[in-house]
C-alpha cells in the first residue's frame, strides 16, 4: 500500500481524509479539513460507526466538493429506476452499484453496515475487487434516490453511467463451466478408482466377481460426463460441421463419441470394461484448459465506450425551472446547466459562465482549456470551477466525439485477421486423422475383418487431440497471468497469440508517449530570487486553478506572505498585492506583454508592474521512450505516430522517430480510425497504443488495441489490452515474450504429436488395449501441461518479466 | 470379499457429498469474490468488542440515572 512520508508536526491533517488542512475545523477532539469531512464523521459517530476510523487511518476521501442531493433527482424517474434495479416488489428492492471510492478494509466495513444509518436498507454486500456494492432495501422506507444520496453523503458516490441504464442482462455462463468441471472431476476420480483392479490384473484373484459390476458402475458414472460435462464440445463441433469449418472440437467430439459408444458396447456385451477412465480424464483436463482460457481479469472492463463515461442525467433549464432529465432525451436548442466536475454530454455553445474544460479523458491532455462565450464546447469535457450554461447544438449520439461510435467498426465484432495456431493446425490434423482411421480400417477389412472396427475406433480414440487442445490454453493462460503480473492486462488468452503476429505499431502522443499529469515547468527570464519566488508562491496559493497549483508545487515555498486585494479574473489570471507589491500572473495580454505565437502553455508574471518572465509548461516524455522506440525499430516493427495535437511538438518527436513521414498531426478521432484501416488494407497487422476516448475508434479497428492508463481502476476506452503506464518501458520485452510463447505452443504440439504417433502405432495394428490408452492419455496431457507452463514461465524470467 | 460392496458404496456416498458441497459453493457465489470474505471475517471480533463497550457505557448511564 501507499506509504505516506511522515508530515511535519506543525501541519494538521484531516481525521477523515488525511489531507492537509488549510483551515482547521475541530469537532469531538478531532481536526477536519472541511465541513464535508466533519459531516461524515458526525453522521458516523451518531450511528455508532466510528470503528470505521480504527480499521485504517484516515480512510475517507475529501468532501471538499460535496455533491448536492438535487443532482440525483433523475433517480426518481420510474424508467431510470426500473433499469437500475435488479429486482423490486413492494417491500424489497435490489440494486448493484459501482463505487469507485472504495479502496480499503474500512470501506468494506462501513459499506456493509449501512443498515445502521438508514433503517430502509436491509442488507449490503461488497465485492471489493470489482468495487461493487449490492444493496437490498425496502423501497417503502427509502427510495433509490435516498439510498444514493446517503451513499454520496458519506463519500461513496456510486458511479451511475449511461450504459448502466442501457445494458442488457448479465450472463451466467461462467458458473456452468464450474459445474461441468466439478461433475467431470467427481466421475473421473471414481472411475479411476474402480478401474484400478483392472490395471493391476487383480481380477484374476477375485475371479471376475467385480469386473462386471465395475464395468456397469463405470458406464453409469460416465453418463454425466458424456451428456453434461462434454456437451459443449458436441455443440461446437456440430456448429463447425454445419458451417463447413473444421475446428479442433470435431476430432475431440469424434474421439469422445467413439470412446463412449465402443465402451458401452463392450460393457453391455461383457467383452471388457471399456475406456471410460480415459474418457472422463480427457473431458476433465479439457475443461480445466477451457477454464484457464476463459479466465480473465474480471476487475477490469475492456468493453467501455463513451456510455460508461457519460452521466445518466443533466440539469435542463426550462424557463425558470431546473429539472434533471436523462441525457438521451436532450434535443438541439435545449439549455443545460453544468456544475463543477460535471461532464458536457453533447456538443454545445457556451452561453454563460467561465468555462474551464478538462478534456483529459478525450485527448489525454490535462491542461484546462478555456472557452469564451459563444464558442462550441465539445462533448466529453469536464467543467472545472464555477457553474456554466450551455445550449445544445448536436444530439448526444451525433456529437463530434460520440459519432465515432456510429462507425461500423463498433457494430461488428472484431473479425481478427489473425488465426490462432490451434485453429490453423486442427484442420489438417482432422483430415489426416480421418484418413489414417479409414486406411487402417480398409487394410484390416482385407486381411482380418474381425480387427477392422477395432482398429478404426482405436485410431479415433488415441488420436483424439487432447494434448493439442491443451497446449494452447495452458501456454497462453500462463502467459496471460505473467503479463498480468507485469501490469499488462490482456482481454483474453487469444490476444496473447495475436500480439505475437503484429508488425506495425501506431502510437498516440498525448498521454501515451507523454505523461498526462506531471508536465515540466520551467521559468524563462531573469533568474528568480528567493523573495520573488516567495511572492509568486503566495499569490498562486490563493487560486485553485490547476495551473496555479502546478506552479505552487513547482516552487515549493512553505511560508506564504500575506496577500491583499487578491482578484482572480477567470480565463485571464490573478492579481493582487503581496507585501504591498503589485503582482500579476496570467496570460500575456493580462500581464501586458506582446506575445508572439505560443507553442506551449505559458504563464506570464509581472512584479511591481515589471515583466520578469514566464513559466512554460511542456510535456514530459515517458521514461525510457527512446529505448522503447529503438528496440522496437531493431525488432523490425514499423512505427507511426498519430496525434490529435497541432504540429507544435513535431521537432521533439523527430528526435525519437527517424522520419517525418511517419508522424501525423491534427488527426481527428475518425482520421485515426481510417488511418488504421488504410494500413490494414496493405496487409499490416496493426497494434494501436492510445489512451483517450479520441483513440477509441483506432483502438477498436486495430488488430490489437492497447489502452495506456495511469490507474487501472480509472476509465479506459474499449481495447484488447489495458496497460499500466508504469510498464511502458517493458513493451519490447512483452512483445518478445509473446513471440516466445508462440514457439512454446509449436514445441508442445510436436511433443503431443510424438505421443500420438506412439499410440497410433498400436492402434493401426489393432492391438491398442484400454490399459495402454489409460496410461498414455494422462501422461501426454500432464506432460504437455507441465512442459508449456514451465517453459513459458522460464521465457518470461529470461526476458526480464516478473 | 463381499465387504467390498459396502466399502464401494460408502466411498461413493462420500464423494457424492463432496460433489454436492462443491455445487453448493459455486451456487452461493463463492467462486465470484475470493477477496472480500477474507476481510469481512476480521470484523467479527471487532463488533463484539464495540458492542461490549456500548453495553458498558449503557450500564454506566443507568448507574448515573439511579
Amino acid at each position: 500500500m501507499n506509504l505516506k512520508t511522515t508530515k511535519p508536526a506543525n501541519i494538521t491533517t484531516c481525521f477523515h481524509c488525511g489531507d492537509e488542512c488549510n483551515t482547521v475545523l475541530h469537532y469531538d477532539e478531532h481536526a477536519f479539513c472541511c465541513v464535508g469531512c466533519k459531516n461524515v464523521y458526525e453522521l458516523l459517530s451518531n450511528n455508532n460507526l466510528c470503528s470505521y476510523y480504527s480499521i485504517e487511518n484516515t480512510p475517507g476521501k475529501t468532501q471538499i466538493n460535496p455533491v448536492l442531493p438535487q443532482a440525483f433527482d433523475y433517480l426518481l424517474d420510474e424508467k431510470v429506476e426500473k433499469k437500475l434495479l435488479l429486482y423490486k416488489d413492494n417491500s424489497l428492492a435490489k440494486v448493484t452499484f459501482f463505487i469507485p471510492a472504495m479502496h480499503c478494509s474500512s470501506c468494506i466495513w462501513l459499506l456493509e453496515h449501512l443498515y445502521k444509518i438508514n433503517s430502509g436498507i436491509l442488507q449490503t454486500k461488497v465485492n471489493f475487487l470489482k468495487k461493487e456494492l449490492m444493496i437490498t432495501f425496502n423501497p417503502s422506507l427509502a427510495s433509490l434516490k435516498d439510498v444514493v444520496v446517503m451513499l454520496s453523503s458519506i463519500g461513496y458516490e456510486p458511479a451511475i453511467r449511461l450504459n448502466d441504464i442501457e445494458k442488457s442482462t448479465k450472463k451466467e455462463e461462467n458458473k456452468k463451466l464450474f459445474y461441468q468441471i466439478g461433475v467431470a472431476g467427481f466421475c473421473f476420480g471414481n472411475i479411476m478408482l474402480i478401474s484400478f483392479p483392472e490395471y493391476f490384473g487383480l481380477d484374476s484373484i477375485t475371479k471376475g466377481t467385480f469386473s462386471k459390476l465395475f464395468g456397469w458402475l463405470n458406464l453409469v458414472l460416465s453418463l454425466p460426463v458424456f451428456f453434461y460435462s462434454a456437451q459443449d464440445y458436441f455443440k461446437t463441433a456440430w456448429v463447425g460441421i454445419k458451417k463447413r469449418f473444421v475446428n479442433i472440437e470435431i476430432p475431440l467430439a469424434l474421439g469422445i463419441l467413439t470412446m463412449f459408444v465402443r465402451s458401452t458396447y463392450e460393457v453391455v456385451t461383457g467383452n471388457g470394461i471399456g475406456w471410460f477412465d480415459t474418457l472422463a480424464g480427457l473431458v476433465f483436463f479439457l475443461l480445466i484448459g477451457k477454464w484457464l482460457q476463459q479466465r480473465t481479469f474480471e476487475t477490469l472492463s475492456f468493453e467501455r465506450d463513451y456510455k460508461s463515461y457519460f452521466p445518466v442525467a443533466v440539469t435542463l433549464i426550462k424557463g425558470n425551472e431546473e429539472i434533471a432529465v436523462p441525457v438521451t432525451s436532450l434535443e438541439i436548442g435545449d439549455r443545460i446547466k453544468i456544475r463543477n466536475n460535471e461532464l458536457i454530454p453533447a456538443d454545445a455553445i457556451l452561453l454563460n459562465g467561465d468555462a474551464q474544460i478538462d478534456f483529459s479523458f478525450v485527448t489525454g491532455e490535462s491542461v484546462l482549456v478555456n472557452k469564451v462565450l459563444g464558442e462550441i464546447v465539445y462533448a466529453g469535457g469536464r467543467q472545472k470551477g464555477t457553474t456554466i450554461e450551455l445550449e445544445i447544438c448536436k444530439k448526444v449520439s451525433q456529437s463530434y466525439l460520440t459519432q465515432l461510435w456510429n462507425n461500423e467498426a463498433f457494430s461488428k465484432p472484431k473479425a481478427s485477421a489473425i488465426l490462432g495456431f490451434q485453429q490453423k493446425v486442427s484442420k489438417y490434423f482432422t483430415i489426416v486423422l480421418l484418413l489414417v482411421a479409414t486406411l487402417s480400417a480398409v487394410w484390416w477389412l482385407v486381411f482380418d475383418v474381425s480387427l477392422a472396427l477395432n482398429a478404426f475406433t482405436a485410431v479415433l480414440i488415441i488420436a483424439c487431440p487432447c494434448a493439442l487442445a491443451l497446449s494452447s490454453p495452458f501456454a497462453l493462460g500462463t502467459a496471460m497471468q505473467i503479463l498480468g503480473k507485469n501490469k499488462f492486462y490482456v482481454k483474453s488468452t487469444a490476444i496473447v497469440e495475436y500480439i505475437s503476429h503484429i508488425n506495425t505499431i501506431v502510437f498516440d502522443k498525448t498521454g501515451t508517449l507523454t505523461l498526462p499529469s506531471s508536465a515540466t515547468i520551467q521559468f524563462e527570464g531573469k533568474p528568480l530570487s528567493d523573495y520573488s519566488k516567495q511572492i509568486i508562491a503566495s499569490m498562486v496559493a490563493q487560486s485553485i486553478h490547476p495551473l496555479s497549483q502546478k506552479i505552487k508545487n513547482h516552487l515549493q515555498i512553505k511560508k506564504p506572505l500575506t496577500v491583499t486585494s487578491f482578484n482572480e479574473i477567470a480565463g485571464k489570471g490573478i492579481e493582487g498585492r503581496v507585501d504591498g507589491v503589485a503582482v500579476k500572473i496570467g496570460s500575456s495580454d493580462f500581464v501586458g506583454i506582446d506575445n508572439s505565437k505560443t507553442t506551449k502553455t505559458k504563464i506570464f508574471v509581472s512584479i511591481d508592474n515589471q515583466y520578469i518572465g514566464f513559466f512554460e509548461i511542456g510535456h514530459t516524455f515517458r521514461k525510457g521512450l527512446r529505448n522503447v522506440i529503438n528496440e522496437l525499430k531493431q525488432a523490425n516493427y514499423t512505427q507511426y505516430l498519430l496525434s490529435g495535437d497541432t504540429e507544435k511538438d513535431s521537432d521533439a518527436m523527430l528526435k525519437y522517430f527517424d522520419t517525418k513521414e511517419k508522424l501525423f498531426f491534427n488527426q481527428s478521432p475518425s482520421d485515426k480510425l481510417n488511418f488504421i484501416e488504410k494500413l490494414q488494407l496493405n496487409f499490416s497487422k496493426v497494434m494501436m497504443i492510445g489512451d483517450g476516448l479520441n483513440d477509441a475508434g483506432a483502438l477498436k479497428k486495430a488488430n490489437i488495441g492497447i489502452s495506456v492508463t495511469e490507474d487501472t481502476s480509472h476509465f479506459s476506452p474499449a481495447s484488447d489490452v489495458i496497460m499500466d503506464a508504469s510498464v511502458f518501458e517493458k513493451l519490447p520485452a512483452i512483445l518478445r515474450f509473446t513471440k516466445n510463447t508462440r514457439s512454446v505452443i509449436h514445441a508442445s504440439f510436436v511433443l503431443s504429436l510424438l505421443y500420438n504417433l506412439v499410440g497410433l502405432s498400436y492402434a493401426v495394428q489393432g492391438t491398442l488395449s484400454p490399459l495402454i490408452a489409460a496410461i498414455l492419455m494422462p501422461i501426454s496431457s500432464v506432460s504437455v501441461i507441465i512442459f508449456t507452463t514451465l517453459v513459458t514461465t522460464y521465457c518470461a524470467k529470461k526476458g526480464g518479466l516478473q | 470379499m463381499s465387504v467390498m460392496f459396502i466399502l464401494i458404496g460408502c466411498s461413493f456416498l462420500m464423494a457424492v457429498g463432496f460433489l454436492i458441497a462443491f455445487i453448493w459453493s459455486v451456487k452461493s457465489g463463492q467462486m465470484e469474490d475470493d477477496y472480500t470474505p477474507s476481510v469481512r471475517i476480521l470484523y467479527d471480533d471487532f463488533e463484539r468488542e464495540s458492542s461490549a463497550q456500548n453495553k458498558q457505557e449503557n450500564k454506566e448511564e443507568i448507574n448515573i440515572n439511579k
